[in-house]
């Protein structure tokens, strides 16, 4: 045994730890440098999931019904191996929409509903109690055992001697200071997070201390403690997989459904909900846990049973209670340290718990239950200043959860085991399971549907859990249950319509889900969803097609008029007039206008302001707000689906226009080079002549023919670079005449007959007689012709080139081919020769063009339906060669 | 002194500038006309200076100039280098590659003449 002094001195010196570290984890996050940001810190704050009832009730349960502890246990490992992608999806939407709690992320996805939201909250609320309670005792009689000794019961005594209202006030003190900083409850609880991580750690090793004691310590090894107990009667069907009775067969309907409530509680339970989906940092942690929280798991139930096998083998069958077999067994091996150890890992289990809890659960009494209260009846002109009242009722409910959780364990703690308690609670939240997960996934669902399966569920687990159980702990009339409310046998709450041979929590959680999901689709089916639901459909459905790009282009389902002095207004009332004055300057920054009077008041300031709201306050009571002082028109459903077009063309147009903004920046680069390339030679060269007055007037000549040469070259650069922005902007001018090509072809090497003549090549023309007209613009036309000459000429051998150009034509189109005995083109810079600024040749003898003639004849060609192509093989000369249709459609281009 | 400058550059005008501005200079001039050549004249020749432009066929100036101050038997060469893009990230590029100066084109021949003394140093 120890003192009670040193039990409450080490028990407070662990929650200024905790504070401690909070504290740090608070500091570091407003110095930027955030501690929780890794999967680790993630995955142990998952492990909140492990409270005093995994602690101790685990044991308790291993040693009464054998291998049963381990559905709680397995659900989350088969959630979180097989369901993560959910858990990553409810991520995404909770940051998209600035969703704070669970309540808040039903009541949003069905049209913000404040009954919705409401509904949820007092679900949560009834359901959570017991299991805060549950805490409380658990340290109560921890303390009680190691101070007092075995067969001390924990809450004797007047109140004001109670040590276990001082650590419920304590815990609530400390859940203040850490659990409501800042008013805007999206934001993440850094402290927090840091100090639960801390917990899960600090009760796994105080756990595994305490099984490596039992198993290496008292016995010889886990071998043994298995061998011992397998020899008696009595402990042998705890090592099977037999039903609660202690029968041996397989009981696979009970092992389902524990395994299936258990699996949605890890996501479902408010405080669960909290640290995995509100406080996660980054998506990708979701990986990292979905392996390691199972194998946290996995490690702090590896000595549950040898501990509880160990501890009825040790004090036997009608000794110490097993659920406190973790002190116990120390204390009574005359380990007090190690007893302490223990104590303060089931300290930290229940804290940890309790701290996560009541900040959910507060978040969501004071957004959903008492916000709308206070709000209700004001006239949207009531200036009340409102930016204090949510910090301040988060406080007020999480001192009066704590206050009812003592008050529900001084009442009935004593009348029920660990265990049962948390089962009841599992299956209150279980019932947010059709409402959440199809909202998710099914856009049908519907506000009506929600409220009657939610209803529904929630009036069974009543009915056929909770009341039940009130009843058995002495404090209703047991009548109902045995005879039927009335006496109608057919309505006895654990017998529903007749329904036997099932344990309680089966039967109840079989009646309440099946009429809770079942009620959600038939209502939802009965009557389509609205504007409103369908807009939140399609944004917690699509959610990852909507918010790719940020809140900026997500579709916003909202028409009507508003004015900025209206919403700022209101915005200082909730979140203060600095706050408020800071969230419109941003968004006048964004916007790019100076003042923020300036601010067009549309749907997305609209919109925006809600969701700043919604971090405050709840979506539901944001959005009854903004509603009272904006004037909204009415949408069908009808406006949703056309809002959701404009939306993705609008997202379509942005996309267009950033690559359209990155070839623009490559063109302007490469037409940059381009240009001041002739520039720097025609400037040395102006240069070096200014220099030198004494220059020969050989080299002066050489000097000046090269500038004019660098300009002309420029010159031509210059109207290329304009030629090819007007065909490439579709604004080029295009005619459509008549042309006979027999003669563009004359033409053309009219023009270019100086050129062939100087480099001493000759010129042949293979064509038929007749040729139909081609409709095309002449003047586009002879250009592509005069560059293809003009390329054929500057490449041919000086004095023995030979050129040929070949028109054919067939049923479908006019074929224009050019063909020198120049060197040809290697394959591999074939296509090059069409983009922009890449010249073919060599650098020592490359002609002074362009390296736009090509791309922009290619443009010409394909305006008119046609094709451009090179066919070369190297060393036997090149054939640049195209098409024309004879009947095109107009490219859009 | 004489001194021997490589100019490395694929325009054949600009290569006749600088080599004309090089030898009024008094230097004894090379040319190269890619990356390639660049890097064996360098190797084989060692010249005290390059002319270097960034934007030649086969390597890049940047990648000759890599090579050449990954090779300590090149240490004494210096490395002018001459770029049409003159963006602040290419000349920061340069310098931390290892080139002596940069000069963006067009440049002005009196500044280019100074900056070659300067590198090469009292003669």
């Amino acid at each position: 045994m120890l003192s009670a002094p040193l039990v409450l001195a080490a028990s407070f010196a662990y929650l200024l730890l905790l504070f401690g570290v909070a504290h740090f984890a608070d500091g570091r996050a407003r110095a930027g440098r955030s501690v929780i940001g890794n999967a680790w810190i993630y995955t142990l704050s998952m492990g909140v999931y492990c409270t005093a009832w995994t602690y101790f009730g685990s044991v308790g349960r291993a040693a009464s019904s054998g291998l049963w502890f381990l559905p709680i246990y397995l659900g989350p490992t088969l959630a979180m191996l097989l369901a993560w992608p959910v858990l990553r999806k409810m991520i995404r939407i909770a940051r998209q929409y600035r969703i704070t709690s669970i309540a808040d992320f039903i009541s949003s996805r069905y049209g913000k509903s404040r009954a919705l939201a409401a509904l949820v909250t007092l679900i949560a609320l009834v359901g959570i109690l017991p299991y805060v309670a549950l805490q409380l005792k658990a340290i109560a009689s921890g303390y009680a055992l190691l101070t007092n000794g075995p067969g001390a019961s924990p809450a004797s005594g007047p109140w004001w001697r109670d040590s276990t209202l001082y650590i419920a006030l304590a815990l609530a003190g400390f859940t203040i200071a850490f659990g409501t900083r800042h008013l805007d409850t999206s934001e993440r609880h850094e402290g927090m997070v840091a100090a639960i991580a801390l917990e899960s750690v600090v009760k796994l090793l105080a756990f595994v201390a305490v099984g490596v004691f039992v198993c290496w310590g008292l016995f010889d090894s886990p071998a043994e403690i298995f061998k011992q107990a397998a020899a008696r009667a009595e402990l042998k069907p705890l090592m099977g997989l037999g039903g609660v009775g202690g029968e041996s067969k397989f009981a696979g309907g009970q092992w389902f459904a524990l395994t299936l409530l258990a699996m949605l509680s890890v996501i479902l339970l408010p405080r669960q909900f909290q640290v995995m989906v509100v406080e996660n940092v980054d998506e990708r942690h979701v990986k990292r846990a979905s392996w390691a929280f199972p194998l946290y798991l996995l490690l702090i139930n590896l000595f549950v049973l040898p501990i509880a096998l160990g501890g009825l083998l040790h004090f036997g069958p009608a000794g110490a209670n097993p659920e406190t077999f973790v002190l116990s067994l120390p204390l009574a091996q005359g380990l007090p340290a190690l007893a302490l150890v223990a104590f303060i890992g089931g300290l930290s289990a229940a804290t940890g718990m309790i701290i996560v809890e009541t900040i959910a659960v507060s978040t969501m009494v004071s957004n959903d239950l008492v916000m709308p209260l206070l709000l209700r009846g004001r006239r949207s002109d009531d200036a009340r200043d409102f930016s204090a009242t949510p910090l301040a009722v988060r406080r007020v409910v999480i001192v009066a959860l704590l206050l009812l959780g003592y008050l529900y364990f001084r009442i009935a703690g004593e009348a029920y085991a660990l265990v049962s308690i948390g089962l009841i609670s599992f299956a209150a939240v279980a019932q947010f399971a059709p409402a959440l997960l199809g909202g998710m996934f099914w856009k049908g669902g519907t506000r009506a549907g929600a409220l009657a399966g939610l209803g529904a569920g929630f009036a069974l687990w009543v009915y056929t859990l909770m009341l039940p159980s009130i009843a058995k702990s002495g404090w209703l009339s047991t009548q109902f249950i045995s005879d039927g409310l009335f006496g109608i046998a057919l309505l006895r709450p654990e017998q529903l319509l007749g329904l036997s041979g099932l344990d309680s929590l089966t039967h109840a959680l079989l009646w309440s889900l099946l009429a809770n999901a079942g009620l959600y689709i038939a209502v939802s089916l009965a009557r389509a969803p609205t504007a409103n639901e369908a807009g939140q459909a399609l944004l917690f459905v699509d959610v990852f097609e909507r918010s790719g790009t940020g809140t900026a282009t997500a579709p916003v389902f909202w028409r009507g008029r508003a004015s900025v002095a209206g919403l700022q207004q209101l915005a200082a009332r909730f979140l203060g007039p600095e706050a408020a004055q800071r969230l419109f300057a941003d968004v006048a920054r964004q916007r790019g206008v100076e003042q923020i009077e300036r601010i067009a008041a549309d749907a997305q300031l609209v919109q925006h302001v809600e969701t700043q709201l919604a971090g405050a306050i709840g979506s539901a009571s944001a959005h009854a707000v903004v509603a009272a002082v904006v004037d909204e028109e009415p949408l069908a459903p009808a406006d949703i689906l056309r809002m959701l077009d404009e939306a993705s063309q609008v997202r379509a147009q942005n996309r267009q226009l950033e690559s359209l903004d990155k070839l623009k920046d490559d063109f302007m680069s490469s037409v940059t080079h381009e240009l001041r390339t002739p520039l720097t030679s025609i400037r040395a060269f102006a240069e070096l002549m200014r220099d030198d007055p004494a220059m020969d007037s050989e080299q002066r000549q050489q000097f000046v023919a090269l500038i004019v040469a660098e300009a002309e070259r420029l010159s031509r650069l210059v109207n290329q670079v304009l030629d090819m922005a007007k065909i490439e902007s579709g604004r080029g001018d295009w005619r459509n005449e008549a042309i006979d090509l027999r003669e563009l072809i004359a033409h053309a090497l009219q023009t270019t007959r100086e050129a062939f003549r100087e480099r001493g090549a000759e010129v042949t023309v293979e064509q038929s007689d007749a040729v139909p007209l081609l409709h095309a613009d002449r003047d586009r036309l002879l250009q592509v012709l005069l560059n293809l000459l003009s390329n054929a000429a500057k490449f041919v051998p000086p004095g023995r080139g030979r050129v040929v150009v070949a028109l054919t034509t067939d049923a479908r189109a006019a074929t224009i081919e050019v063909r020198d005995n120049g060197p040809g083109i290697a394959p591999e810079q074939q296509e090059q020769v069409f983009e922009k600024f890449r010249q073919g040749g060599d650098a020592a003898n490359r002609p002074q063009g362009t390296g736009l003639g090509l791309p922009i004849s290619r443009q010409i060609v394909e305006h008119f339906g046609g094709r451009m192509w090179l066919k070369s093989v190297p060393g036997q000369g090149a054939c640049f060669g195209f098409d024309l249709p004879w009947h095109h459609q107009e490219t859009s281009q | 002194m004489s001194k021997h400058v490589l100019i490395a550059d694929d325009e054949p005008n600009i290569v006749i500038s600088l080599e004309f501005l090089m030898k009024r200079e008094g230097h004894r001039v090379s040319v190269a006309r890619d990356g390639d050549a660049a890097l064996d004249v360098i190797r084989r020749e060692k010249p005290d200076l390059v002319l270097l432009d960034v934007m030649m066929p086969g390597k890049s100036g940047f990648e000759v100039c890599q090579a050449v101050r990954g090779d300590n038997a090149l240490a004494g060469v210096k490395i002018l280098m001459l770029s049409a893009k003159g963006r602040d990230t290419d000349l920061a590029k340069g310098s931390a590659l290892g080139a002596d100066a940069y000069m963006t084109k067009p440049f002005s021949t009196r500044e280019l003449a100074d900056k070659v003394r300067e590198l090469l140093g009292p003669a």
